[in-house]
């Protein structure tokens, strides 16, 4: 098929926008002069890469220790909050899938509602909730918070799992005298389980990035990672070492979008007898 | 009266939709019984009615004297083998045997002894290790069998097990069910919309139409002697006449007068009497056509004068559509002579159409009929390879 120079103009810009700022960032990760910005000297002589942002990073230059911490409360709230979501998520992709009634459809626009409202909204509603009935934020709230969104995104993706999932399968099990929980746990979850992982994957990532929602959530003095690393853009020596930063998340993002590509493909689980 | 499996008046609406109504049968122990019907009649749900997957709203299940009306799914002692397998896919062919034996926690040697001997029943020995998308229909099919046998159900609920296979496979398939039903001697209930299926299959048939049961008989009977106009033209090809009785030339049999056709004899098993309107079926194999004047046996032979209109020769039997006035009537001669030394019937040709008394059948009530719910006919009017016709004397049977 031959493409007409117009589309593929456009596609390059649209690609360009998309991806040139990703560039950038990593590759102002290794300007050797974090004060000027810039690859070359006064001479505008070309001063090449430096990885000395990387070794700061590494070497303990930056306190390490409040960065470490953020990081690991990142981790534990995208883990507490993943896992959370996917139990919740699946048991209410189950009922929508199972039932359908003006019950469900309510049902099903408050999960999708967070899908499509702006973060802010989100976390400026949650702070007033929590202000006003006396919660003290820190730790609960953002998992509360990321809880919130996280579910709708684990409930969508095993929904369209469950789209073209065999019912009679169900009835199968019923039929060869499986009860109700033996029937979940050994013919429902084995099946659906890389869409729930699909979902925890997709969740854990968005927890572990939120910045707009959980800024407005973690009150004084609790930083994630991305609140944290936000907050050291404010002092622009350390800017190359938040874009080292930046790339470093990036990388690991990508790795579990590809991971969670791979388990929604065609694969079924192989289990042996 | 009490069978193995029996319904008692049971009724299931779907909303405003009545999918069975009023059914009432039984079925004997280790008998094969065919729900047959047209897409729609009710016949899978009355199968899901039994296996628990629905509640009727009225009337009651009874199995062996037990009412399981309402008991679950998954407490009762029937299995099903559904249409597209339902197999577990993330299962191997021996767990998706071995689930219903785990299920009941049946001790581990137990389990080994019986799905294997499953899988020789269904000849499967080989692919035990298979998973469900690593095997073709057929053997998904043997699967299910197997999967649901292996539970020994006291009745086999089969739903259209054979839909999904292609021709010469459900051909093999039949056999094999039939070879099956004998030797594990378990009742089958058997669901289909393929007339040839649960003929070939089955001990007893039951016709069902929009959500009734029209006829519960024999195979032969069913065919032979249908209760009403819709299991004559849901099974085989048939004519109708409707006419009323005129006279008794002798005991047991009357004469009809045929609107716009002819007075005939028939037999009158229905004790008609003078005046009474009567529906008669008259399959297309019971006449015969021929040039030469039939020989005059008995007092009972019907002889018409008719006109060919149409000819569909297929080796060892011939489709007539010939008229008698007004009428069309489809005749299937079979060739029991050598065609060759017959004196060939061309269209338009005028020939005698002939028929003994005895072949017609009086049927309880005639309502129009749907084509749409009707299996597939020959083409009427199509020109065919035709000894007759063509000149090509050399294809005939041989």
């Amino acid at each position: 098929m031959r493409r007409s120079f117009f589309s593929m103009t456009m596609l390059g810009l649209v690609m360009a926008f998309l991806y040139v700022p990703v560039i950038l960032i990593f590759a102002y990760g290794f300007v050797p002069n974090g004060v000027s910005m810039s690859f070359f000297g006064h001479d505008g002589r070309f001063l090449g890469f430096s990885g000395k942002w990387f070794g700061l990073i590494f070497s303990g230059h930056y306190s390490v220790r409040p960065l470490l911490q953020s990081f690991w409360l990142s981790l534990r709230i995208a883990g507490l909050a993943t896992l959370v979501s996917c139990v919740l998520g699946t048991t209410a992709a189950l009922a929508l899938h199972k039932w359908k009634s003006r019950l469900q459809s309510i049902h099903y626009g408050l999960v999708y509602t967070p899908l499509i409202m702006p973060d802010i909204l989100i976390g400026i509603s949650l702070l007033m909730l929590f202000v006003a009935s006396g919660i003290e934020c820190g730790f609960w709230t953002i998992l509360i918070a990321h809880v919130t969104f996280c579910v709708s995104y684990v409930t969508m993706t095993l929904l369209a799992r469950l789209q073209d999932f065999d019912d009679r399968i169900i009835e199968a099990a019923y039929d060869l005298g499986a009860g109700p929980w033996y029937t979940f746990f050994r013919i429902e979850l084995p099946l659906l389980l890389p869409g729930i992982v699909a979902g925890g994957l997709l969740a854990f990532t968005l927890s572990i990035d939120d910045v707009v929602i959980t800024s407005f959530v973690n009150g004084a003095g609790t930083n994630t990672f991305p609140t944290y690393v936000s907050s050291m853009t404010k002092h622009s020596r350390n800017l190359p070492a938040v874009f080292v930063l930046s790339t470093l998340m990036l990388l690991f993002t990508c790795a579990l979008v590809g991971v969670s590509k791979f388990l929604t493909s065609n694969h079924e689980p192989r289990r042996k007898a | 009266m009490s069978g193995f499996l029996e319904f008692q008046g049971v009724t299931k609406r779907f909303g405003h939709v009545l999918a069975v109504n009023d059914v009432s049968f039984s079925v004997k122990k280790g008998e094969f019984f065919s729900l047959l019907g047209p897409s729609g009649c009710g016949k899978t749900t009355l199968l899901r009615l039994i296996a628990g997957f629905e509640q009727p709203d009225e009337g009651r299940i009874l199995l062996d004297g037990q009412d399981i009306t309402r008991l679950p799914a998954n407490k009762r002692s029937v299995n099903t083998v559904f249409q597209n397998y339902a197999l577990f896919p993330h299962l191997s062919v021996y767990d998706n045997i071995a689930f219903g034996l785990r299920v009941a926690r049946r001790p581990k040697d137990e389990i080994e002894r019986e799905v294997a001997a499953m899988l020789r029943l269904v000849q499967m020995e080989d692919k035990a290790d298979r998973f469900p998308n690593q095997i073709s229909g057929g053997q998904k099919q043997r699967v299910a069998i197997a999967r649901a046998l292996v539970n020994k159900p006291r009745v086999l609920l089969l739903d259209e097990p054979l839909a999904a296979l292609d021709l010469k496979l459900r051909q093999r398939m039949l056999l094999e069910l039939d070879l099956i039903h004998d030797e594990v001697g378990i009742t089958f209930l058997y669901v289909t919309h393929d007339q040839g299926e649960a003929m070939s299959l089955s001990d007893r048939i039951a016709v069902m139409h929009s959500g009734v049961c029209e006829q519960i008989a024999s195979p032969a009977e069913v065919y032979e002697a249908p209760k009403t106009s819709f299991v004559a033209s849901f099974i085989g090809d048939t004519n109708f006449f409707d006419g009323v009785v005129t006279s008794f030339p002798e005991n047991n049999y009357c004469k009809l007068d045929i609107n716009g056709f002819a007075e005939v004899v028939c037999y009158n098993d229905k004790q008609k009497a003078i005046g009474d309107r009567v529906n008669l079926s008259l399959r297309p194999e019971k006449f015969r056509v021929s040039v030469d004047p039939p020989p005059r046996q008995n007092p009972h032979m019907n002889v018409l004068r008719a006109r060919v209109e149409d000819i569909i020769y297929s080796g060892n039997h011939t489709n007539y559509w010939v008229s008698v006035g007004a009428r069309r009537v489809a005749v299937y001669q079979q060739h029991l002579g050598y065609l060759l030394d017959e004196k060939p019937i061309r269209w338009g040709d005028d020939v005698w159409l002939y028929w003994d008394a005895d072949t017609g059948y009086m049927l309880d009530d005639y309502a129009p009929i749907d084509e749409s719910l009707l299996p597939p006919k020959a083409p009427g009017g199509a020109a065919s390879a035709n000894p007759f016709t063509s000149g090509r004397e050399d294809g005939a049977a041989k």
